[in-house]
């Protein structure tokens, strides 16, 4: 389970996050929605440690996650970043298995290889484009690689930033009903950022809205329609007009 | 007095911020050294960056020697006849490049074409948030990109400058002999009998100390690249700057340390 308690993260004068409390049982996918600029990608860095947050808890089965053994706290995670963040100098199937080829995880280069390919296969892309750098996959592909890459060491927790921006609905489909399938199989807890509604309703098991630095509204997927909550509603059906400043 | 009070403000401020970036390279060359203690090493990425800095820098290197070889046996020549002393030529070019020459525009070439590279190589990783997927891949940034550029870059630059040095040493010997009617065994013979061992030495380890800038500098200015394409071209830039001012300083300071009187 991962618990934020009253995380609470500034940079300068400008305060992202302003006392958060969110909890993800095991097992489930929580999306944290909101509109840009909210801090929900920061959270995310918080949990994972790639940013400090500044006061408050953020606790993993219980323990502090700023305290303990960092890569066998790392190890647990996997993450598909928005933007695939895949390394250009290597090749697909080495970005695959990166953390097999290496460190406390390291296994033959064979077995990594056969173990990349499998991983490949699963997310859609045929054992063709393990040779290929990631300058000549498409976008779609290059998240698909993200995406596998993820899942490479069969983590229990999986991070999803922003898993359909810039892809075209179709792709954006395919990758919501992989990240659905993958999470339910692989029965890992998640956690994905999303401005996308048509993910959300995909991937959610519960859904977080975040909003000036807190969370304002957070239950199942089903209930999100029937909230009542202002920020939510104007949020889900896109209105100019609400209690959320829209800039012109 | 408003105005005086201004403008030793910004001084101040200049100042101030001037040492707290000395005190980040600082921090940053101090956790750089300390990662070679501590496993994992990259031998992999050690290998590469031995290619990148050492082997594919050659050719550059070895053109800025050549020509500054020819071109010194030319000005020591015309600036010799002054004294009648022109056969010193052979000796001099020998000397001024082992000894400055050679690992200081040596430094200044690899600056030119690795610290920019290293520098928009990871800014570029930063801005597309590779080093975060590093990260969360279990792999310290600091150990699997700075240690192998740095590592390679110290130990690759000096031989650079030997190998610097010798095509230098012909340089001048071509012209010597083809242009200043030099006999080539006269040439060779004043080369080799007024040239020391510690004349190659202290060059090579100008070299070392000027390869570690080089990569440190890369690495620092890409670690601390800001968003975007221009905060990618800024870090290239500053870590060019940086690399090049800071071999000179220090080329200054070694120099004092081996051949004060």
């Amino acid at each position: 389970m991962i618990e934020l308690r009253n995380v609470h993260k500034a940079f300068g004068a400008n305060k992202v996050l302003q006392g958060v409390d969110l909890t993800i049982p095991t097992g489930t996918s929580m999306v944290i929605i909101g509109g840009s600029g909210t801090g929900k990608s920061v959270a995310l860095k918080c949990v994972l440690g790639l940013i400090r947050h500044d006061s408050g808890d953020i606790l993993l089965d219980g323990k502090d996650v700023t305290r303990g053994d960092r890569d066998a706290f790392l190890a647990r995670f996997g993450m598909l970043f928005q933007g695939g963040a895949l390394f250009d100098s290597l090749p697909v199937w080495q970005n695959v298995a990166f953390r097999l080829l290496r460190g406390s995880l390291k296994r033959p280069r064979d077995e990594a290889r056969e173990i990349a390919i499998e991983k490949l296969r699963r997310v859609g892309l045929t054992p063709e484009q393990a040779d290929k750098f990631p300058a000549e996959l498409s976008g779609g592909m290059q998240k698909r690689v993200g995406l596998a890459r993820a899942i490479c060491a069969e983590p229990e927790i999986i991070f999803f930033d922003e898993p359909t921006t810039g892809l075209d609905p179709i792709m954006a489909g395919v990758i919501n009903d992989l990240i659905r399938e993958i999470v339910t199989e692989m029965g890992a807890t998640a956690m994905t950022i999303t401005h996308d509604m048509t993910s959300v309703r995909a991937i959610a098991d519960n859904v977080a809205m975040l909003h000036d630095g807190v969370i304002k509204w957070t239950g199942p997927v089903a209930d999100m329609d029937n909230s009542g909550d202002p920020y939510l509603d104007q949020f889900i059906h896109g209105r100019a007009t609400g209690p959320i400043e829209a800039v012109r | 007095m408003k105005l005086i009070t201004a403008l030793l403000g910004r001084l101040g401020r200049q100042t101030l911020l001037i040492m707290a970036v000395i005190g980040r390279i600082a921090l940053f060359a101090a956790a750089t050294v300390t990662h070679l203690l501590r496993p994992p090493f990259y031998a992999r990425e050690f290998g590469h960056a031995l290619i990148q800095i050492g082997w594919l820098s050659l050719p550059v290197v070895g053109m800025t020697a050549l020509f500054t070889g020819g071109a010194l046996a030319l000005q020591i020549y015309a600036g010799g006849a002054r004294f009648n002393a022109e056969t010193v030529v052979p000796s001099i070019v020998a000397i001024g490049l082992t000894r400055e020459l050679g690992p200081v525009l040596g430094g200044l070439m690899v600056a030119a074409r690795v610290a920019s590279s290293i520098a928009a190589e990871i800014g570029t990783m930063k801005v597309t948030e590779q080093i975060d997927a590093l990260t969360t891949l279990s792999t310290n940034p600091m150990k699997y990109l700075t240690l192998p550029r740095v590592l390679a870059a110290t130990l690759a630059v000096p031989l650079l400058v030997g190998v610097g040095d010798a095509i230098g040493i012909m340089g001048g010997f071509l012209v010597g002999v083809g242009r200043l009617d030099f006999g080539a065994g006269t040439y060779l013979h004043n080369t080799i009998d007024f040239l020391e061992t510690w004349d190659v030495a202290s060059g090579m380890i100008k070299g070392a100390v000027f390869g570690f800038i080089v990569a440190l500098m890369g690495c620092y200015y890409g670690m601390n690249s800001g968003r975007g394409a221009q905060g990618v071209g800024r870090a290239t830039k500053a870590a060019v700057v940086a690399a090049s001012v800071l071999i000179l300083a220090s080329n200054y300071i070694l120099t004092e340390l081996f051949f004060s009187a």
